[in-house]
């Protein structure tokens, strides 16, 4: 099982081999059109600018004071009884919960839904050692035994419509499932019990960690985060180093945004509160919990002018609106973050020499500026992330830009550049239109038309006087 | 009171692809009683390199605009994407130069079409006959950028004949995005032949909208397609509505706006 759709680690070579299927966009914008809808009529009654803005204010306080917060976090968490570990890296997160899982004794892992695990490729990681490691997220099982990495944050097999899970249940279990979602979820739950009830290890993710008390939340939908954390008899928990709160009054309004940013539902089934292991007067619950903070280049991000993408909290509502990730899907993206947070995100965590070209997989719509409830100015970080990649461009890109910037930075270059294209475009214009152009407008041409330039632009019209255009002063 | 004359910034891509756009904004400001010059040292914004983080460049080009307009009341584009570029970005672009206070001057007195005819000069609807269906294309900065809240629509609203019937996501990106159509030529068309579905699926015969770039890019998928549908400027139906400008009898493939 390898988390890549495609070896190739260009944005433009997955998204072509995603393109292939043009059944994709449908299932992709059944469900995320949805969830958008959902999420519009659930702020439709509610100042959804006032609280977005006081969700970015939270989010731009506690990253201000990170520092502060994840020592008293910790502080706290460790007085409860959980051990908290910082991991500066993947590695290190990996080495410590490979460290805990081999001193656990454990066979079979039960894994609740984590993006920080998937950056850091846990699962596999385990699996390698010899584990069982099953993922107990419905999404994240289906992708599991598609052998397919999540592609969306909070819907991980958003990619697959209810006939392909029918299908791939049917196949790899040998039985016969109908395409209906009762019956699919019935099935998987079946499985996925057995599994608790010999889980050794739990490890889940984290919504939010609050500093005031040393406990953390996860939402859920299907109650599997609150089996992967309570029955087996130890439990990891993974988390993003940002992913923190000052008090339960902040988690208060960041909770709800969240959840009503990414499905539009007032509630999610299940809030969990973890707050350490099972004391002595409890009936039930782990011997041992561990957190492991993630560090891996976040340090790097909130010192620079990017911080405001750690504002993030995975609602994974810019994916829903986001047409490039609808016609790509999140495999395109060929890294863990999808969509336009991953076009950002995914350069400053894994380098802009790795994936420095996803800060181009955007048209700079803005629809996912609109919907985010920590207000990212993604688009702005987009072209942040462009201007980084420029200084490192190929000499075609800048010398294009800076002929390009010469004719256009003088009227008299630019009307030339105009008349050398009006009689250039003879040799190629057919019946009123360009159907091949030289490069790089053969990149437009492959698929569209081009317009062929104005036999006489508007400021030969202008200045002719043509068409009530005359100039006022009646030269 | 709104202002008597104004600066007509035409945008690179009317002036060289689509001058009846222009011709269509000048007739119509003309109608609506306002004079207009139009400054023939501008070029271009310079959105292309400034979305391509080529700022040096996007600066030399977006300079012609400075000194095009520095004298200008008012300032109007048939573009929400480079009248949003001027009044988003300038003042970053510019932040720290010595042009600064001449690019924030710009940005606080640039306007979209059909933002300046509804919300500066008042004018509610416009009165005017076109027969047909027409399904409206939100552009994206038009709408994120300048904050059209349904101007282009409203102007629209009191033509006799024309009907508006809406797509089922008028606000999507078509996949113009500037250098991205060339960049992602694959993602931008698969883009744009969803965006002309939903149109299609309307049975209009006109595709409205406010900006040349996504009527380029849609118009050239529309052609190389075979697609029936006219797309046209904002600007151009309503001069046509006006009867400032004569409506084309068949459309010319690839051509918005002829």
């Amino acid at each position: 099982m390898t988390p890549e759709a495609s070896p190739s680690t260009r944005f433009k070579d997955r998204a072509a081999s995603q393109l292939v299927n043009r059944r994709l966009p449908i299932v992709i914008g059944n469900a995320t059109d949805l969830r958008e809808r959902r999420r519009r009529e659930a702020f439709a009654p509610l100042d959804g600018d006032g609280l977005r803005d006081a969700a970015e204010a939270v989010r731009a306080h506690t990253l201000a004071n990170l520092d502060t917060y994840l020592e008293r976090f910790a502080d706290r968490a460790q007085a409860r009884g959980t051990k908290v570990f910082f991991a500066a890296d993947g590695a290190e997160a990996l080495d410590y919960v490979r460290g805990v899982v081999r001193q656990a004794g454990a066979r079979v892992v039960a894994k609740g839904k984590s993006m920080a695990s998937e950056e850091i490729g846990l699962g596999h990681a385990l699996e390698a050692d010899g584990l069982e490691v099953v993922e107990t997220d419905l999404g994240e099982y289906i992708v599991q035994i598609a052998g397919e990495a999540p592609s969306h944050i909070t819907a991980p097999a958003v990619h697959h419509d209810r006939a392909e899970i029918a299908e791939l249940f049917s196949r790899t279990h040998g039985v016969e499932l109908p395409p209906d979602p009762e019956a699919l979820t019935a099935f998987a739950r079946g499985v996925l019990r057995e599994t608790f009830l010999t889980a050794d290890v739990g490890i889940s993710g984290v919504n939010f960690a609050i500093a005031e008390t040393g406990s953390f939340v996860m939402v859920t939908n299907e109650g599997n985060g609150r089996m992967v954390t309570s029955l087996p008899r130890v439990h990891i928990a993974l988390m993003g180093m940002e992913r923190i709160v000052p008090t339960h009054r902040e988690l208060g309004l960041l909770l709800p945004m969240l959840v009503a940013s990414a499905g539009g539902r007032p509630v999610t089934t299940y809030f969990s509160f973890v707050n350490g292991p099972r004391r002595d007067d409890e009936p039930d619950g782990p011997d041992e919990v561990h957190i492991v903070v993630l560090d891996n280049g976040r340090s790097g991000i909130l010192a620079g002018e990017f911080r405001s993408i750690l504002h993030c909290i995975r609602c994974g509502a810019c994916q829903n609106v986001c047409p490039v990730y609808r016609q790509v899907g999140g495999h395109g993206y060929g890294s863990v973050y999808a969509g336009p947070i991953g076009a950002v995100l995914t350069p400053l965590l894994s380098g802009m020499d790795r994936a420095g070209d996803l800060a181009h997989a955007s048209s700079l719509c803005g629809a996912c500026v609109e919907v985010c409830p920590v207000k990212i100015p993604l688009v702005e970080h987009l072209i942040g992330l462009r201007r980084l990649a420029a200084k490192h461009a190929g000499a075609g890109e800048r010398a294009s830009f800076f002929g390009w910037a010469r004719a256009w930075g003088s009227a008299r270059r630019y009307r030339f550049v105009g008349w050398a294209g009006r009689l250039g475009q003879r040799l190629v214009t057919r019946r009123g239109r360009i159907r091949r152009a030289p490069f790089p407008f053969s990149r437009w041409t492959a698929d569209r038309d081009l317009p062929p330039l104005a036999r006489r632009g508007f400021r030969a019209r202008w200045k002719a006087g043509a068409n009530g255009s005359e100039r006022p002063d009646g030269t | 009171m709104p202002p008597a004359r104004v600066s007509l910034f035409v945008t690179c891509l009317v002036d060289l692809l689509y001058p009846e756009v222009g011709e269509a904004t000048v007739a119509l400001l003309r109608d609506l009683g306002v004079e207009v010059d139009f400054p023939e040292s501008q070029t271009c914004c310079g959105q292309p390199a400034f979305n391509s983080g080529f700022d040096a460049d996007a600066r030399r080009v977006a300079r012609t605009l400075l000194g095009a307009f520095d004298d200008a009341e008012a300032v109007v584009a048939p573009s929400g994407s480079c009248a949003g570029m001027v009044r988003s970005f300038y003042p970053h672009l510019f932040h720290g130069t010595k042009d600064e206070a001449r690019a924030n001057a710009l940005a606080g007195k640039i306007y979209e079409l059909t933002e300046f005819v509804v919300d500066v000069l008042g004018a509610s609807s416009v009165e005017g006959r076109w027969d047909g269906r027409v399904t409206y294309h939100d552009a994206c900065h038009g709408l994120r950028e300048i904050g059209l809240t349904g101007q282009g629509r409203q102007l629209l609203s009191r033509v006799e004949g024309l009907e508006l019937v809406e797509m089922a996501r008028p606000d999507a990106c078509c996949g113009f995005g500037g250098t991205f159509s060339l960049r992602l030529p694959d993602v931008a068309t698969a883009m744009a032949d969803d965006k002309v579905a939903q149109a299609e699926a309307t049975e209009a015969d006109a595709m409205v909208a406010g900006d040349a770039g996504c009527l380029m890019h849609l118009a050239g998928r529309m052609s190389r397609r075979g697609a029936g549908m006219r797309p046209v400027h904002v600007a151009t139906l309503l001069a046509e509505a006006r009867g400032l400008r004569e409506r084309p009898g068949a459309p010319a493939a690839g051509v918005p706006g002829r």
